[in-house]
């Protein structure tokens, strides 16, 4: 096997394919871009070409209000790059359209993993774990500490809750893309069919999803209902909005929020919540090194969050890695 | 320990202290004796188990997790007993919890030889949020937001009794205090405390700030810088009281027998010396004094070295009869008296200070410095000894701090609430002319004169000035000036540049000023008073 990879390079701004000359995931604006989802982190606007699932090309256009130089790629699609380098779209299961980037070139296979989860998720296709030489990985929640429980004991948390305070409602702050729907979408699913109302900023994305074919039942917007309408419900909104003033609105709310970060109890003090709801769309400690073991790659690149404690991992496990400095890459509201 | 580490967990998450107290009183009602009793003890930290330490939880966790990721992990929760709650490797069987009272027993029964076998098999049977109350019980120190007096009046809410009462007797008492739910909870008569030597809550003053007080009403009195102590002579014993309550007669054995008769008084606690109120006896400087502080046994030298006494301000108790009921003026009429029978050696009695008015007496405190005392203290003549603040009584006037411009040097994450935070700031002053390559030497380290929002602040600014890592530490480029307030700076050995400051808070953060211009190591040291 060659292990010579000069074609891929990570900078500080993204991982560029220098045959092709372009880059995944890039911080800042460039002529060519492979996009693994649509969280703002990963997907900025301004590039000269877009390359990305229809669903994330979809994403941004609400975003970004442009579709300039869109390239849609299914998943399972091969798009064929300038300088030989060939680039497949696979499932990571982390929110609508978001892909894994196998790039191929001279015999040599690198996936970039944009973030994943290995969970369930009706709202995405799962994770597919696929064999490759450098691994690419997010590493957000890359401590042993972090182990998600299973998303019905949350929502079983959530709903007692509510059920208990008849007269008031819970409030759940969770990210506008990807898990407010995956809540809203688990609510469905144990049960829970009453209307759920939004916070404003939440609208588009839920209607972009139920275009998608992700149904979300009965949802109302805060705005148009008063606190009486309100009382016994769930509400969502961004995690942002939790002690806001906006907040005022609501029949005595109950903070929740929706997160991995939750695990840790300070953390949930720091925002001031009430009832935190573990609940993640990246994958947890036993995910991140069960993934490594499983795609088996010859060299494995950590970035986006804890490196050093995966890169530790993979030294007691004798795994090659490294970690990657990549800009701007901190996601403390998931 | 269900219920109980669903308290905990209820309290972790809940800011309000009306919702606080409502949780805790309807687990105490709630919950059979002994079972509340100890977890009363618990919230309002009056259990110890010398065989269970912070240092135990760390040895236990090493032999389980790989060292590198257990560190990297706790630096990560900012808490020893939660991220071993995390951490913990589960097992595949059902939990099986243990009540509060066998676990306390358990927990008690451990040696430290038998910790690491027996404390495992006791995590074993619990699951993380049981983990973590377990943890927090055993180590001490809940750290929950729920303070020793918030526990107590939760306790005197769920059985609608009076908190200074429950406060009276509760120092008499021991865990699972079977007397006070007696009395409480079943109706029983009150606990006997008349021949114990019990702790009663100190009265304490607000800041004056921008008060100004008719000097006909007030007395004023010099704020010693030393620590305020109560002395409890009672059924033969005497015990000296911290603050806080904590027994400290250990630490000072000379004052155990020299207090003749049985009495409560109020005074401030110093080494003797020439700094402070010469003319008044002496004592030394609060750097003194700290050498006799924390400590479990007293050499002779020591002893001999800094000889502890007591300056007196108050009296409870004189004889047996309580006067806290009592005006100010008539309580230091008897304070007076009471001189003649007790030992010079050990006691002298806090003089009022005369002033003609307010403006003179601001004079004389700012002519304070030179005699090394905290500031003034202004008491109503006619207030009653009553436990803790009540406005309008008694305020503290302290002298003004000194101030320096320090450059931040390095950052820590801080703990608990500011765990993700860089909030502990180590700052220096210039060893030189900077223009001319001088460097900066670490004078000290704050944690706090500053909001959450400058919080936010300053976390960015440390996490995008990093030049250097060391595991939580960070050091920055040196951008950055403070204004540090101070009490006092002395010689110390400890640090590198051979100054140490009490008391050092960020007095303001000057994002204005180039590092440059801040102070040199030479403009600290002259403010050294002894």
């Amino acid at each position: 096997m060659s292990t010579d990879f000069s074609w891929i390079r990570p900078e500080p701004h993204g991982i560029h394919i220098v045959p092709a000359d372009c880059w995944v995931d890039p911080s800042r604006a460039v002529a060519k871009a492979l996009v693994t989802h649509g969280h703002a982190d990963h997907a900025r606007g301004g590039h000269g070409q877009t390359v990305a699932t229809p669903e994330t090309l979809a994403i941004m256009k609400l975003r970004y209000a442009t579709s300039d130089g869109a390239t849609p790629v299914g998943y399972g699609e091969t798009i064929k790059l300038p300088g030989g380098v060939d680039a497949t779209y696979i499932p990571a299961g982390h929110v609508l359209g978001s892909a894994q980037i196998l790039l191929e070139h001279a015999g040599e296979r690198v996936i970039v993993t944009g973030d994943y989860k290995r969970r369930a998720d009706p709202t995405c296709p799962p994770f597919e774990a696929t064999p490759c030489d450098i691994f690419v990985t997010e590493a957000t929640f890359g401590l042993p500490l972090f182990t998600h429980p299973p998303i019905e004991e949350e929502m079983a948390k959530l709903l007692d809750r509510l059920a208990a305070h008849p007269e008031r409602c819970v409030l759940v702050g969770a990210y506008a893309l990807g898990k407010a729907q995956r809540v809203i979408a688990e609510l469905r699913r144990a049960g829970h069919h009453e209307p759920i109302y939004l916070h404003g900023a939440l609208e588009k994305m839920c209607r972009l999803y139920e275009e998608h074919g992700v149904g979300l039942g009965e949802l109302r917007l805060v705005a148009d209902h008063t606190k009486e309408d309100m009382r016994g419900a769930i509400v969502m909104c961004p995690p942002s909005a939790l002690n806001d003033r906006w907040s005022r609105r609501l029949p005595e709310p109950i903070t929740a929020m929706a997160s991995g970060w939750m695990r840790v109890r300070q953390r949930a003090r720091q925002r001031n919540v009430e009832l935190p709801l573990v609940i993640s769309d990246h994958a947890d400690w036993g995910e991140l090194t069960r993934t490594i073991a499983e795609v088996d790659a010859y060299e494995n690149w950590i970035t986006h969050g804890r490196e050093d404690a995966l890169l530790r991992w993979c030294q007691l496990h004798q795994r090659r890695a490294r970690a990657l400095a990549l800009v701007g890459y901190e996601d403390e509201d998931d | 320990m269900e219920r109980f580490a669903a308290l905990v967990d209820a309290l972790v998450y809940t800011r309000s202290r009306n919702e606080k107290l409502r949780l805790i009183a309807e687990y105490l009602r709630a919950t059979p004796d002994p079972d509340r009793g100890w977890a009363l003890a618990a919230l309002s930290d009056g259990l110890d188990f010398p065989a269970v330490k912070s240092s135990t939880i760390r040895n236990l966790m090493k032999d389980r997790v790989d060292p590198v990721l257990w560190t990297l992990s706790r630096d990560f929760v900012g808490d020893t007993a939660e991220t071993a709650s995390l951490l913990w490797p589960a097992l595949d069987s059902e939990p099986d919890p243990p009540g509060v009272s066998d676990t306390v027993e358990m927990l008690s029964a451990m040696t430290r030889k038998s910790v690491p076998v027996d404390l495992p098999k006791l995590l074993d049977r619990l699951d993380a949020s049981g983990r973590y109350a377990l943890l927090k019980l055993a180590t001490g120190g809940m750290r929950i937001g729920v303070s020793s007096r918030l526990a107590k009046t939760a306790f005197a809410r769920a059985f609608e009794v009076s908190v200074d009462q429950v406060e009276e007797y509760w120092h008499g008492l021991a865990p699972p205090y079977d007397a006070l739910f007696a009395w409480a909870a079943h109706g029983e008569a009150p606990p006997d405390i008349e021949n114990l030597p019990t702790f009663r809550p100190f009265m304490l003053a607000h800041p004056l700030e921008d008060t100004v007080v008719d000097l006909a009403e007030y007395a004023a009195e010099w704020k010693w810088d030393g620590i305020r102590v109560q002395l409890v002579r009672a059924g033969e014993e005497t015990r000296v009281y911290s603050r806080s309550g904590d027994d400290i007669s250990a630490t000072f054995p000379e004052l155990l027998d020299v207090l003749p008769f049985p009495t409560v008084l109020d005074g401030e606690l110093l080494v003797r010396g020439s700094t402070q109120g010469g003319e008044e006896g002496g004592a030394a400087s609060f750097n003194a004094l700290q050498q006799r502080l924390g400590r479990k046994t007293v050499s002779k030298k020591m002893l001999a070295e800094f000889p502890a006494f007591v300056r007196l301000y108050d009296a409870l108790l004189v004889e047996g009869e309580d006067v806290r009921e009592q005006p100010w003026t008539a309580r230091r009429s008897r304070l007076e008296a009471l001189m003649a029978r007790l030992p010079e050696s050990h006691f002298d009695l806090s003089s009022v200070v005369q002033a003609r008015d307010f403006e003179h007496l601001a004079e004389i405190r700012e002519g304070s410095r030179d005699d090394a005392i905290e500031g003034l203290m202004l008491k109503r003549k006619d207030s009653p000894y009553i436990a803790g603040r009540r406005v309008g009584y008694w305020y503290k006037w302290k002298r003004d701090p000194l101030l320096v411009d320090c450059v931040l040097m390095y950052a820590q994450r801080g703990s608990g609430k500011r765990s993700s935070f860089f909030s502990d700031y180590t700052f220096g002053c210039w060893d030189g002319d900077p223009d001319s390559g001088a460097d900066l030497l670490p004078v000290g380290k704050a944690y706090s004169g500053f909001t959450d929002e400058e919080l936010k602040r300053l976390d960015r600014h440390v996490r995008q000035n990093t030049v250097n890592r060391f595991g939580p530490v960070r050091e920055t480029d040196k951008s950055l000036v403070f204004e540090v307030a101070f009490d006092s700076v002395h010689e110390s050995k400890r640090h590198k540049s051979g100054l140490a400051m009490r008391f050092p808070r960020i007095h303001r953060i000057r994002w204005d000023k180039p590092p440059h211009e801040a102070d040199r190591i030479e403009a600290l040291r002259a403010l050294i008073r002894d």
